[in-house]
């Protein structure tokens, strides 16, 4: 059981400003803090061995623990008005598209106190057909039912009415699409015995019921799992032909005196905010992000992009396991003072029998560069992987191993607790894509220390722990360097990396937004050198939300290596109307950006690199100074034993990798669970492993930029892992020094 | 779905010998219809030293069930691995290999 756990609401500060801490702590009173700089997380004693450096700060101290809740799920929540509070006789409505509808009950559209059983509820019922539960709020309760189960992934209209004059009930539930022997609809009218009491203080909440308000924020119960489109509240009984004219377009003007919401969530698809377009501007919030962008009731199938028709896109896809902000409340703050050297640092927070690390950056003052060199720490890539479950969640993991996968007591932790959400990489609860992810949460693999499953035999690192193999190189060979994170990058432009020379990037800087990318291509046009150490880079377009801070968002559309698929029709990212997907299906392989791309994987052992003759080329001298003509480069490491796995990346010139590039080395004898990526295959045949594809390699390439600059990839995400072999001595090493030096060097080249 | 046949004992010494990275075909075959295995009852192992102790484990199946921890505690993966293995190959072949 993990005993504490925090993290904080930014993930890079410059000098003078302030970055809080929010840590829960399961039993312990009280905790200790302190700010370290995290060189080396890796725990192999094949290798150097952890290090960190303590840091004196002003957050170092013992500070009271405390429990700090966590609450998924996804709503919306409508603030309570006097125009719900006084509804006598009423109708809602809405198209739904249930994706569980055999977990249990669950609530789509409520106006429900859960303390005082006041209200009503139109949701489904523990078998999995309508209901609606009304609540007199003095203890007695009524369902009335359909009995009828409704079929997963299919659209129905649900609606109920209440004639408060006769307690007549009228519950409908409509399937879109009909099938021969198998008939789930029903239109029943009952008497209900049970007034429901709507003056019960509550907010009307669709996908979820209001059960209490906690720290100023509205606390919901019974999540609906599944979509809903354009539900409505009328304060009174309205025919079944009234409510058909509810399902799209205005509604006519016979309607407008009896409508008090209704809710068209193709409004601000980019935003969390929901529109009433009736003249009651009932506008709400949605909470913990709920998918939007989402193919409605009537979406046709002619139009891919929602912002090309947004009436056919007014669904909103709700999980009972979204998360977006935790939401707690800051233990402490820590502004950084000016002079502490720029690099990833990180509060450790400790009980007696456990820590945690809550990593960020410490940045140079803006637009005061400390170095030549920038690190960019790809913390779009960390949050894309956040507390990611396909070791417990994916069968194919063992497959993708080689071996049997091991865990991590974090990963048994996140199994088993499933409230700290997920990453890109998982499906929801109702086996849908997770397709946000936030860093407003504990991330437990994103961690120094942390193992992953999915890093190879050996030290096993992923993403950030990987990336300490760089940072440590880096301090070992004495380079100063600074460190910015991709939000900088994104948030900046190129401006945030214009004072350096040389850019240099991590084991797996695989998602990138158009800002980051236009960022690095502006900064290699004007002549700055970019060193990539790593595999599987410029992969995934992604977006950052326009407003909310810390929250990404991915769209597995068509191609590439996906644990998921995105629905056809959302493809295009809800928070800025960009498409999705693989950067190389828009144009853009990363080849262009670095000379070489993904083009295979596999997760057991890593292999090394053979020179090839361009290798000799009078340009790449430099390069290969200090190793032998007929060495094999990087044949050891704590990743795999090699320098070349994990994710592989190759050189194509019509891919985009530039005619004057020169392919120095090229990886071989990968074992036969390495596989050509998905991309490459049209028509799958057999002959797709290592061993007997050309595709499965890794090649290192360099080329020159037309303004003076140049590029060093090793197309290798283990790469980084064999820096720190025999001491620091070895070709791996000294090429990437040999590049790194000759990269700092002012010399066009 | 593969099923194990007779002559793939030859493989076993291969798979005792090098269980993790270069197999021949043949092996590999057996090990993709070990390593498929669904979810529910699949071993895993739990890290209880790190590079030093794994638990042998069983997946649930589900989400947020327990993981079941059982007794058998390895030093080494590749130990782990021929456990795992020889449990599958009594499993899939109906036999009990040796150590």
């Amino acid at each position: 059981m993990k005993q504490i756990m925090g993290y904080s609401d930014k993930i890079s500060v410059c000098p003078s400003e302030t970055i809080r801490f929010m840590v829960s702590c399961e039993k312990a009173s009280n905790y200790k803090a302190r700010l370290v700089r995290i060189i080396h997380g890796d725990t192999n004693p094949e290798g150097p061995g952890y290090k960190e450096r303590a840091v004196k700060s002003d957050l170092e101290g013992t500070y009271k623990g405390r429990k700090q809740a966590i609450c998924p799920g996804s709503c919306i929540v409508i603030p309570n008005h006097r125009a719900f509070e006084q509804l006598g006789s009423f109708s809602v409505q809405a198209m739904v598209w249930p994706t569980t509808p055999e977990k249990g009950r669950q609530s789509i559209l409520s106006r429900w106190n859960a303390k005082s059983g006041a209200g009503f509820i139109l949701g489904l019922d523990d078998q999995g057909g309508l209901v609606l539960t009304l609540g007199d709020g003095t203890g007695a309760s009524e369902d009335v039912r359909t009995g009828k189960v409704m079929l997963a992934r299919e659209w129905y209209f649900v609606a109920a009415s209440y004639n408060a004059a006769n307690g007549e009930v009228c519950l409908y539930q409509d399937p879109l699409v009909a099938y021969a022997k198998v008939d789930t609809s029903a239109e029943l009218r009952r008497t209900a015995k049970v007034r429901p009491r709507h003056a019960n203080g509550a907010p009307f909440v669709v996908a979820a019921h209001y059960a209490q308000t906690s720290n100023g924020r509205a606390r919901t119960d019974g999540h609906y799992n599944g979509k809903i489109d354009r539900p409505s509240l009328a304060d009174r009984v309205l025919s079944r032909l009234e409510m058909e004219q509810l399902r799209g377009g205005d509604p006519p003007h016979s309607l407008s005196s009896a409508i008090v919401g209704l809710w068209d969530f193709s409004k601000q698809i980019t935003t969390e905010q929901i529109i009433d377009v009736s003249p009651n501007r009932h506008h709400g919030e949605t909470l913990n992000l709920p998918a939007r962008a989402m193919t409605g009731w009537n979406w046709t199938g002619e139009e891919m992009c929602w912002r090309h028709k947004p009436e056919q896109y007014g669904a909103i896809h709700f999980h009972d396991d979204d998360l977006y902000d935790a939401g707690w409340e800051a233990d402490f703050a820590f502004t950084a003072p000016a002079g502490l050297q720029s690099g990833l640092y990180a509060a450790h927070v400790a009980t007696e029998d456990d820590e945690d690390f809550i990593p960020f950056v410490i940045r140079p003052e803006r637009g005061k560069a400390t170095s030549k060199l920038v690190f960019v720490v790809p913390t779009a890539s960390y949050m894309a992987y956040a507390n990611e479950h396909m070791a417990t969640d994916a069968a194919l993991a063992e497959l993708l191993t080689g071996s049997v996968v091991a865990l991590q007591p974090v990963d048994v932790f996140l199994h088993e607790h499933r409230e700290y959400g997920y990453s890109c990489y998982d499906t929801h609860s109702d086996g849908s894509g997770v397709c946000y992810s936030s860093r407003l949460r504990p991330i437990l693999t994103m961690r120094p220390k942390y193992q992953s499953w999915l890093g190879g035999k050996g030290s096993s690192l992923w993403q950030m722990n990987a990336d300490t193999h760089i940072i440590d190189w880096l301090e070992a060979m004495k380079f100063d360097y600074d460190c910015i994170t991709d939000e900088d990058l994104h948030a900046e432009g190129y401006e945030a990396i214009a004072p350096y020379r040389v850019f240099m990037t991590s084991t797996h800087h695989e998602y990138w937004s158009k800002q980051m990318w236009d960022a690095l291509d502006a900064f290699k046009k004007a002549g700055g050198r970019l060193i990539y150490t790593g595999g599987n880079a410029w992969y995934w377009r992604i977006a950052y939300h326009p407003t909310k801070p810390g929250v990404i968002e991915v769209r597995r559309a068509e191609g590439g290596i996906r644990a998921w698929a995105a629905e056809p029709g959302e493809y295009y990212h809800s928070f800025t109307g960009e498409h999705g997907g693989l950067w190389r299906r828009q144009g853009l392989a990363p080849q262009k950006m670095a000379g070489v791309g993904f083009s295979a994987q596999g997760f057991d052992l890593s292999s090394y690199y053979r020179r090839t003759k361009e290798s000799f080329d009078s340009r790449v001298n430099f390069i290969f100074e200090g190793v032998d003509k007929d060495e094999l480069i990087g044949n050891f490491g704590l990743i795999g034993g090699g320098a070349a796995g994990l994710e592989l990346d190759r050189a194509d010139r019509l891919l985009g990798t530039p005619p004057n590039a020169l392919v120095l080395a090229s990886s071989e004898n990968h074992t036969p669970i390495y596989m050509v990526v998905l991309e490459e295959i049209l028509i799958n045949a057999p002959g797709l492993c290592g061993g007997e594809n050309d595709l499965v390699r890794a090649d290192i390439v360099f080329y020159e930029t037309p303004s003076g600059g140049a590029v060093f990839a090793t197309g290798s995400i283990a790469w980084a892992g064999s820096l720190s072999h025999h001491n620091y001595d070895n070709d791996v090493s000294r090429i990437t020094s040999n590049v790194l030096r000759r990269f700092l060097d002012e010399r066009p080249f | 779905m593969y099923q194990i046949r007779p002559e793939d004992k030859a493989y076993v010494e291969e798979f005792k010998k090098t269980p993790i990275g270069h197999h021949s075909p043949n092996l590999q075959r057996i090990l993709n219809l070990f390593r498929g295995e669904p979810m529910a009852g699949k071993y895993v192992l739990i890290c209880t030293r790190p590079h030093r102790e794994w638990t042998l484990a069983v997946l649930p199946g589900a989400r947020g069930e327990r993981i079941r921890m059982t007794e058998e505690v390895f030093q080494s993966i590749e130990q782990a691995e021929w456990y795992v293995f020889k449990q599958r190959w009594a499993k899939y072949a109906g036999e009990n290999l040796g150590d």
